[in-house]
């Protein structure tokens, strides 16, 4: 399943390449892209683990980045 | 953002100011720095102490921190203050340079229809374009974005294509055209039957395709992300022991001097301006491209296509029109009017454009009761059975195949032959026109480092030639089958050091597309089995516009090249002046923030590409 998720004030390069990797290890999670320029991410992960995905991956954002706001499109 | 500059001004003024105050006033040079440092760093302050909160220890704004700090309590005072000064201004032509990379991204992906006119029960009601049903009438006013795929039931006007294909003219559309989701409507009212949902409408394939571009990374971007993620550990450990090791080891060397060159180090081994100039490079050239129709799909593609050495065409409807018109009937014992009605009878359940012309060149409605069989021989024509009477239609192979004797056409063009109940019934010849801007291609495509051009088509060898001939390619394959291409295709990939290009339509060489290294779809504009296959997609039918991807394409590697070089020998540099104490803390932040906005703004340069030419 695919999933997209908006980040809102992405604002460092490094950073989204350490939220991508991060994410990218998660259990479930086959593959991720974090675009830095369009502050998107784009994931593609096992629906049935995707409710505790998608809180891990709020927790490795705000780790990373605080100041992001996490948008589910 | 305004703050920022307010913020950095004032900050900036204090520090002239500290820098006048004589050092005999020491106490008020003091509390100047101080305030200087404050008012300029604080922001950096919070977002560092905000990080370490988070777990998050060694980001961007601990180690300006620790640096400024560093510097504050060795007495440095005027380096502190620059420090976190310089991160600031940096920082803000950084944020200046991503938005408007950002913007000249969202600008191209402006093709977005808001709402859509749905009609129904004789009055209009404004919707969202994912409410609105197949089926569904809508209407488009002059100035409005058609929302999404249909035909035009009622109503004739112009429609700018130019966000989908790059191309200014405006295209005329009337009665029963069909019409793209994306295009925007410039003079009449258009009433449009929806053929598509929203979601499989033009407009949001391609942004879909755009979006999900940065999901194909390419060598050099996953190159320079492996190598941010060693870099820092790397340069902080050095920097460690280079506030350590030498004052334990060296006579005379004092900690406060090496604990200085350290702070340097803390400074320069932030990896942002790496991480973020080669993919910014290739966004930029993604961005570029899709300006002109061209829509790529994600950094690899772009790395292939620079590095590419051979070029595979299809020929019809890539560097042919492929609009085919019939320009001779030489019929056999049967009138040529009935020979054209068999034709186009025995070819109606085919797609392809030969048949095509054949129905067009009929004119009349074909009557499907006549029709009682009818099968598509892939390769070699059509076998249908018409008012009872077996039919077929197709090339030499397919006569060869049914052993029927007939008359081969040596004429250019398209031969279709036709037999009834196993007796040759004659030919009609249908010819195709070169594309215009066809015939600068290739020279140009050699100029730019393609060494060899081919072309593969099922069309006979003399049909083949002529075009060949014509655009200067320099081999050709001719009268394949469909399946053939695929083989022809690896047989020149074999050969291959450098990559390989092909380049078709995406209608029928959907495999052929997927096999090469980069597979180009042409006039895709609608297709959506060819946005599906190809990696790289020209919205319109111009072959010219493959010279400009490839030149894209190598511009965008040079800066991606150049940013990578630079901004890891800059930072190298730096660091080994900052060690031997040549340069101070001043030209490390130079080191970071300084090289991320010059690789910022080399990006650009890929975002713009056009424009130069």
């Amino acid at each position: 399943m695919v999933k997209k998720v908006k980040l809102h004030d992405l604002c460092c390069a490094n950073c989204a390449a350490k939220i991508e990797d991060k994410i990218s290890k998660l259990d479930g999670v086959e593959s991720v892209t974090v675009n830095f320029l369009t502050e998107k991410m784009i994931m593609n992960a096992d629906e049935s683990k995707m409710e505790d995905i998608l809180s891990r991956i709020e927790k490795i954002v705000h780790k990373i980045e605080p100041d992001v706001e996490i948008e589910y499109i | 953002m305004k703050k920022d500059i307010a913020f950095i001004v004032s900050g900036a003024v204090l520090f002239i100011a500290a820098m006048f105050v004589p050092d005999s006033m020491n106490i008020l040079k003091f509390i100047l720095f101080l305030t200087a440092f404050i008012v300029s760093g604080a922001e950096v302050l919070i977002n560092a102490v905000k990080g370490v909160v988070h777990g998050n220890v060694f980001n961007e704004n601990t180690l300006m921190v620790v640096a400024a700090i560093g510097a504050f309590f060795i007495k440095e005072y005027p380096e502190a203050v620059f420090v976190v000064l310089f991160y600031r201004v940096g920082e803000l032509f950084e944020n200046y340079a991503v938005r408007k990379s950002r913007k000249s991204i969202s600008d191209v992906m402006n093709i977005c229809p808001e709402y859509a006119n749905l009609v129904k029960d004789g009055s209009t009601q404004r919707v969202e374009p994912d409410e609105v049903n197949i089926g569904d009438i809508i209407s488009v006013a002059a100035g409005e974005k058609i929302p999404l795929d249909g035909v035009v039931v009622s109503g004739s006007s112009f429609v700018d294509t130019s966000a989908l294909t790059g191309e200014s003219v405006p295209r005329e559309v009337k009665e029963n055209d069909e019409i793209l989701s994306g295009c925007i409507n410039k003079n009449g009212v258009l009433t449009i039957k929806v053929t598509k949902s929203f979601d499989d409408s033009t407009v949001s394939r391609i942004l879909e395709l755009v979006e999900t571009a940065s999901a194909k990374k390419s060598k050099s971007e996953k190159f320079i992300t492996k190598f941010a993620k060693y870099y820092t550990p790397t340069v902080l450990a050095l920097a460690l022991m280079l506030a350590v090791l030498p004052p334990l080891l060296i006579d005379g060397a004092t900690f406060s001097d090496y604990i200085y060159r350290a702070l340097s180090f803390l400074v320069v081994s932030c990896p942002c301006a790496l991480v973020i100039s080669v993919p910014l490079a290739f966004f930029g050239g993604i961005g570029g491209a899709a300006k002109q129709g061209i829509l790529i799909k994600g950094g690899t593609y772009l790395e292939m296509l620079a590095s590419a050495d051979k070029v595979v065409f299809d020929k019809t409807g890539t560097l042919t029109k492929g609009v085919f018109a019939v320009k001779k009937i030489n019929s056999v014992g049967i009138s040529d009017g009935e020979l054209l009605e068999l034709a186009a009878y025995a070819e109606n359940i085919s797609s392809h454009p030969i048949a095509q012309s054949l129905r067009d060149a009929y004119k009349k409605q074909i009557d499907l009761t006549r029709i009682s069989e009818s099968e598509e021989l892939a390769g070699h024509g059509v076998s249908a059975v018409i008012d009872g009477k077996k039919v077929l239609a197709g090339n030499s192979k397919l006569m060869e195949k049914a052993n029927i004797p007939f008359n081969k056409e040596e004429e250019n063009g398209t031969t279709v032959y036709i037999a009834v109940d196993n007796s040759f019934k004659g030919s009609i010849i249908i010819s195709d026109e070169i594309k215009q801007d066809a015939e600068s291609l290739i020279p140009a495509l050699k100029k730019s480092g393609i060494a060899q051009a081919y072309m593969l088509t099922g069309d006979s060898k003399e049909s083949a030639r002529s075009v060949a001939s014509r655009l200067k390619i320099d081999t050709v394959y001719s009268e394949l089958l469909p399946g053939d291409k695929v083989s022809k295709l690896e047989k020149i990939m074999s050969h291959s050091k450098g990559k390989t290009v092909y380049v078709g339509d995406g209608i029928n060489d959907a495999p052929v597309l997927a096999r090469a290294d980069v597979g180009v779809a042409m006039g895709a504009l609608g297709s959506d089995a060819a946005i599906e296959a190809a990696d790289i997609v020209i919205m319109n039918d111009e072959p010219s516009k493959l010279a400009m991807s490839i030149g894209i394409a190598k511009k965008t590697m040079n800066i991606a090249k150049e940013n990578i070089i630079f901004s890891i020998a800059i930072k190298i540099i730096i660091l080994i002046l900052c060690s031997l104490n040549i340069v101070g803390i001043g030209v490390a932040v130079f080191g970071d923030v300084g090289v991320m906005v010059l690789a910022v703004l080399n990006s650009f340069r890929a975002l713009n590409s056009i424009k130069e030419k």
